[in-house]
């Protein structure tokens, strides 16, 4: 794929392979698929499923604050999981359930949601090309999705299905580390550590694929600079995965390395995070000079970058929805991409804002506050942005556009928060209290989430032909926005009261004890959340068999991905593209020659209307 | 409906500002007023951030909301305005909030430089006690009445588990470390977080301003039992805490007999 013009190349490559229709098994078309599209589909199923799951898991967590040591309602008596507690939860099936609602969560569902459902999905369709530059990588990248939902599977169950790994989803040593530390830090968190290895592996597959994609394969006319605002957040975010995830898989097997006795019977094993002196639960001082700091400073090298891989893509995505539904050019397209690049380049020098109250070289913690600080300036900008993209527009009042808005107004609240954060000395107050569960699940599920209710709705008429119902979506829409607002903005307030995170009962603590009523509204909001997401999912599997069926170009949209049939065939286009302008012309004055208020990439130079170039 | 969703994007935020306004009222708030000299400073910086931040929230959601608003009203025969942006107001959109953010930047650093620099810690600050996280209790050891603390332990060290006896009106600094796994040292109305990191003995310094009983929690997540790291921060004036570990010296040292001075008044 390396030429001198790699566009004309991907060009003569989509004409070989639109033209030839394979007949292909079952297996082969939809299981083993080396389709893009077919990949990003399976992406998507799965980790709606998972959603799910991770939601049944935070409703649990949630049961025990609001009802704390109260046999749980039907849930209680139905799995063997609680049977032996008489439905309750015990302290160590608590730590186990935060533990992997965020596992599941940030693994499971949001890292794969956005790269491997989307960026799958549109990466070819968007920039004009056949398919991904490694078909077979592709595949990879999805069926090692299922060993590592196996082995995160596996670690509930194999210490008897009443401690899975409790260590948090950030697992510092030492308690992940020596298995006698916890009920939970034995073979579960051996399995927890290589299923976090083999999302990173699947991670990793897709990322190089995407790089090599997007810079190699692009069709012809399809410049750096026409590419959709999606195309450049999937690109950043693969340079993101692949600078940063080496770190932590490295660190992922030193663990394992100083674990090595709870995978085989021996003594033998390293000590990378492991001090001398150290008695675990009356054993024997350990014998070492490692340093669990060192763990701290790997995972957060890897896991602050990761959460600009968990946001960047929806980003880019509700840039291209919200110029779509309010008919005009994205406000900005330059800065919007310099400032994603900027995020992203801050994103790599800001993972001690993490560990202020680590013990850290308090000298580092100024750089670091500072780099964090600037790091709000890029997301700033983007916010501007994308209120300037809807100013003046027109507007169509879709739940596309609704979750879009949602999208914008969460992420300005996570954002806000995170200052608080940022100043060391107010961290010092809220470090591992509530106000920072508050503030990441504004940007993870306010922000990421609601841009991908958007996203599915707005690019399932590619996916499947069909279209989703508005309707039903708005309804999920006001639902799901009303309850998150009433689940999680309380939470800024139980964090200012001091409320630690990850405690089974806070009650225990005089001056948390009046906190009881706020969170059993918390929970009931929580539930109605949880509930709400049936909508979307009833709605998205009714809509494949029985939606609306309807054309190439639903949204009149401009992008390459809106030239190809709905849904495309293997080798997606019909005609191959060539491009002769950006994506977000919306109602430009070529569009109004032709009568339009969009138009697409494809369509050549309107004669006699000045050309509006990028500036 | 259209204006229906503007004003749905007019009426979370002003809900969001309503609850922040009702919070100190309902008890939603700080556990207490900060009960040392770095928990004011840091109260201070909380509200000086608070008040920058509420301001750009109000006026970016009322923005959103007021665009979108008019898109609702818009007359359906007029087009999207076109544009691709402006130079102007991205360059204004860069640089003011730049400037905000360095300065907020700026303005911690001092505190910060008190709280964490082991040079900047205050001069007459002593050395009180050493606490020992362990899964899960806090375990306290005071030196010998009279005596230095040392990171090694000492003959006639006193020991205590969950609570520890500070006096009040002066700084004070702890030697803090686990025999375990890590936990943090909390005292939310003292506005003191430190981790316990394995392997290290960290230097706390804090001063607390009035008499009372402060709770002193986890932070880190340390285990199951996590949640009931529950001990106390007795804060006393000097005579009462010497008066304290003379009584705790009395106790560890009492080995049944009694002395010749017990003896005669009987």
């Amino acid at each position: 794929m390396a030429t001198v013009s790699p566009a004309l190349d991907a060009h003569g490559h989509a004409d070989d392979h639109s033209h030839v229709h394979h007949e292909q098994s079952f297996i082969s078309k939809y299981v083993f698929s080396l389709d893009h599209k077919i990949i990003g589909i399976q992406f998507l199923m799965t980790t709606l499923i998972m959603l799910m799951v991770g939601g049944a898991l935070a409703l649990a967590v949630r049961w025990q604050l609001a009802f704390p040591w109260e046999n749980m309602p039907v849930v209680g008596q139905l799995f063997g999981l609680f049977r032996s507690e008489g439905g309750q939860i015990s302290p160590e099936f608590y730590t186990m359930l935060f533990t992997m609602h965020a596992s599941v969560m940030i693994f499971l569902v949001i890292i794969p949601i956005l790269a491997g459902a989307f960026g799958n999905f549109l990466i070819p369709l968007q920039i004009g090309t056949d398919d991904m530059a490694f078909p077979a990588l592709n595949m990879l990248s999805y069926w090692f999705m299922w060993p590592a939902i196996l082995c995160f599977g596996c670690s509930f169950f194999v210490a008897g299905g009443t401690a899975g790994p409790g260590n948090g989803w950030t697992s510092y040593p030492l308690l992940s580390d020596l298995p006698t530390a916890a009920p939970g830090s034995g073979s579960s968190q051996t399995f927890w550590l290589i299923g976090l290895t083999l999302v990173g592996v699947s991670s990793m597959m897709g990322s190089v694929n995407y790089l090599t994609t997007i810079i190699n394969m692009r069709a012809p006319g399809m410049t750096l600079f026409r590419m959709p605002l999606t195309i450049w957040s999937m690109f950043i975010t693969a340079i993101l995965q692949a600078f940063a995830l080496p770190v932590l898989t490295a660190a992922g097997f030193m663990l394992v390395f100083d674990r090595l006795g709870t995978i085989f019977p021996t003594d033998i094993h390293s000590v990378f995070f492991i001090p001398a002196n150290i008695i675990v639960n009356n054993s024997a001082p350990t014998v070492g000079g490692g340093q669990p700091l060192l763990w701290q400073h790997l995972f957060w090298f890897y896991s602050h970058p990761a959460v600009y891989i968990m946001l960047l893509p929806a980003m880019g995505m509700v840039s291209d929805m919200l110029s779509c539904m309010s008919r005009k050019p994205v406000f900005g397209y330059k800065p919007m991409v310099y400032s994603m690049a900027a995020i992203a380049g801050l994103g790599f020098i800001v993972w001690g804002h993490h560990m202020f109250t680590s013990g850290m070289n308090p000298a580092l913690g100024m750089t670091f506050m500072t780099s964090t600080m600037m790091i709000a300036l890029p997301s700033a900008i983007k916010v501007f942005n994308w209120i300037g993209t809807i100013w003046g527009g027109d507007l169509r009042f879709n739940a596309v556009m609704l979750n879009c808005s949602g999208f914008v107004a969460m992420f300005i609240v996570g954002g806000l928060s995170g200052i608080f954060m940022a100043a060391v000395p107010v961290d010092i107050y809220f470090h591992d209290t509530y106000f920072i569960v508050a503030h990441f699940h504004y940007v993870l599920f306010g922000s990421t989430l609601f841009g991908v209710f958007a996203a599915i709705q707005f690019w399932f008429p590619k996916m499947f032909g069909r279209e989703m119902n508005d309707t039903v979506q708005k309804w999920h829409f006001a639902l799901s926005f009303i309850a998150f607002n009433f689940t999680f903005f309380p939470m800024h307030m139980l964090g200012i009261a001091g409320m630690p995170r990850r405690y089974a009962d806070p009650y225990l603590h005089g001056y948390l004890e009046h906190l009881l009523p706020m969170n059993r509204f918390i929970t009931l909001s929580a539930i109605v959340m949880g509930f709400a997401q049936f909508l979307l999912l009833g709605n998205f599997f009714y809509s494949i068999f029985r939606g609306k069926k309807v054309g190439r170009n639903p949204w009149n949209a401009n992008g390459l991905e809106w030239t190809a049939p709905s849904p495309p065939g293997h080798g997606n286009f019909d005609i191959a593209p060539v491009v002769y302008r950006g994506p977000y012309e919306y109602s430009s004055p070529e569009a109004e020659a032709i009568g339009q208020d969009y138009i697409l990439q494809t369509v050549p130079h309107v004669k006699g209307v000045a050309k509006f170039a990028h500036h | 409906m259209k204006k229906f969703w503007a004003l749905f994007f007019f009426f979370w935020p002003t809900v969001a500002i309503i609850s922040c306004l009702i919070a100190p009222s309902r008890g939603w708030w700080f556990p207490s007023a900060p009960m040392s000299r770095t928990g004011i400073q840091i109260d201070g910086l909380f509200y000086l951030i608070l008040i920058i931040v509420s301001i750009t929230f109000v006026g970016t959601q009322y923005a959103l909301g007021y665009a979108l608003w008019m898109g609702a009203t818009k007359d359906s025969a007029s087009r999207a305005h076109f544009s691709h942006g402006s130079h102007k107001l991205e360059i204004i959109w860069t640089i003011v909030p730049s400037f905000i953010l360095v300065f907020i930047s700026l303005s911690q650093l001092d505190v910060l430089a008190e709280i964490r620099v082991i040079s900047k810690f205050p001069e007459q600050a002593t050395k009180i006690a050493e606490v020992t996280a362990r899964q899960f209790e806090w375990r306290i050891r005071y030196p010998k009445p009279g005596e230095k603390l040392t990171t090694e332990e000492n003959p006639g060290d006193l020991y205590y588990v969950n609570e520890l006896h500070v006096p009040t009106g002066k700084p004070v600094i702890i030697n803090l470390r686990t025999q375990d796994v890590q936990h943090a040292f909390f005292s939310p109305q003292l506005r003191v977080k430190q981790d316990a990191v394995p392997g290290l003995v960290i230097p706390v310094w804090f001063d607390v301003l009035e008499v009372g009983n402060y709770d002193l929690v986890c932070a880190e997540l340390c285990g199951w039992g996590h949640y009931k790291m529950k001990a106390r921060i007795v804060a006393q004036s000097q005579s009462s805490v010497d008066k304290y570990l003379k009584e705790l010296e009395a106790e560890q040292n009492e080995d049944g007999t009694k002395s010749e001075a017990a003896k005669s008044d009987e």
